[in-house]
């Protein structure tokens, strides 16, 4: 499955209402049926820590090595900082 | 309660604002100022549109501004907050390079619409906006989760074209940072409250380290080190305690602290009780440096911090 994000969010990724929203209806059950996930990031400049936080934190707590289950496109510099502050901190916690 | 406008209030000297400010009577609100000019910074607007929100028109009494810089007023949109005439004539400007007026956000929809029409009125380069947007989605985002206010968040921003900088103030009048915190960080003060919350991985959604699926509580070290590695003024102002992050020199070196108390500021634990948050931050455009660069730092900090925390809840072994 791709999420194109900029088609939720525009090109400032910060609302987490709509981050919990994308992971409660699209990406929870494509990885309860075993579906690979796409982050497609294309458009989007940049994105908040809560963003993120809201989008993926939680998979992390629901299941084993969700990193080998979604990759992330397209996503320039600062966005792909910010993601791997949250899934970095998110294993260590 | 009182205030009183004095000739300058920015974030250096904002002890002066605060002394002015005596909360007394909140169904009723009396505003005198300076006479001769005002030189006044957003996050006291924001302040004084927070306090009048939630009180009748009648209750809300203010001086005839004399000050020709009072104009300011006017146009930043205060009046109309307080319900009052001011009286003043002023043409009105294209707002462009020049300020966002005070603004009230009560829910989600209306910070992302927002945060898209404040950008193009500042006209700045890409890298000046980032951390602004930035600021702005996620101190109004805490107001809405963690201020239990139906008012919302009070926010207003004005570029000063000598410093060549971007000053924005967001306040509100709920809870207060302490009782939102004290949920599931409970806390002996206002101060210890504030630095609390400032801390990578702190939430008052729960007292588990690293947060919960909504929060992670990283949200107001972001800012701090926005503002830090600024170079600039950061202020926040709950209950009776105020923490500011105090300017640096260029020539100083950019160490993240994820403590605040190691971070160069100054502290007030006694100040006029101020119910709900306030906070204020200068932005300088001359050394906003890259956000990727920032991030990096973040990235180091935030990871060690989380380490620390995690090893501090390690059980100890018994040795007999």
């Amino acid at each position: 499955m791709t999420i194109k994000l900029f088609d939720f969010v525009g090109s400032f990724a910060e609302n987490k209402d709509i981050a919990q929203s994308i992971r409660k209806d699209f990406l929870v059950p494509a990885i309860s049926n075993n579906e690979d996930i796409v982050l497609d990031f294309e458009k989007v400049d940049s994105a908040t820590q809560s963003f993120i936080h809201a989008l993926i934190s939680d998979l992390f707590r629901s299941h084993d090595n969700i990193l080998d289950k979604i990759v992330f496109k397209n996503c320039n510099e600062t966005v792909q900082k910010i993601i791997q502050i949250v899934t970095e901190y998110m294993q260590e916690a | 309660m009182k205030l009183h406008l004095p000739h300058g209030a920015f974030l250096g000297n904002f002890d002066q604002f605060i002394q002015g400010f005596d909360p007394g009577d909140h169904k009723k609100i009396s505003i005198t100022a300076a006479d001769r000019w005002l030189w006044i910074h957003p996050l006291c607007l924001s302040m004084i549109a927070a306090l009048a929100s939630g009180l009748e028109a009648k209750n809300i009494r203010c001086q005839k501004i004399t000050a020709k810089s009072g104009h300011y007023l006017e146009r930043m949109g205060l009046f109309k907050f307080l319900g009052i005439k001011s009286g003043m004539r002023i043409s009105r400007h294209d707002p462009s390079g020049r300020f966002i007026p005070l603004t009230q956000i009560k829910n989600s929809t209306d910070l992302t619409k927002f945060i898209t029409e404040m950008i193009p009125l500042l006209h700045l380069q890409p890298k000046q906006v980032e951390p602004i947007r930035y600021i702005v989605s996620e101190l109004v985002r805490n107001v809405f989760e963690h201020a239990a206010s139906t008012q919302g968040a009070f926010v207003c921003a004005q570029y000063y074209a000598r410093s060549n900088t971007i000053r924005i103030g967001i306040a509100d009048t709920g809870i207060g940072i302490r009782e939102s915190l004290g949920r599931s960080w409970p806390t002996a003060n206002d101060l210890e409250a504030i630095e609390l919350a400032l801390t990578p991985g702190i939430t008052g959604a729960t007292s588990r380290a690293g947060g919960t699926a909504l929060n992670a509580g990283a949200g107001l070290f972001f800012i701090k080190s926005i503002a830090y590695t600024n170079r600039n003024f950061f202020i926040i102002y709950s209950g009776a305690a105020m923490y500011k992050l105090l300017k640096k020199k260029l020539s100083d070196p950019l160490i993240l602290h994820a403590n605040p108390h190691l971070d160069r500021h100054s502290e007030n634990k006694n100040a006029p009780k101020w119910q709900g948050a306030a906070i204020g931050i200068d932005i300088s455009l001359d050394s906003t440096s890259e956000f990727t660069a920032l991030l990096d730092l973040i990235r180091n900090t935030y990871s060690r911090a989380v380490k620390e925390r995690k090893e501090q809840q390690f059980k100890k072994p018994k040795f007999i």
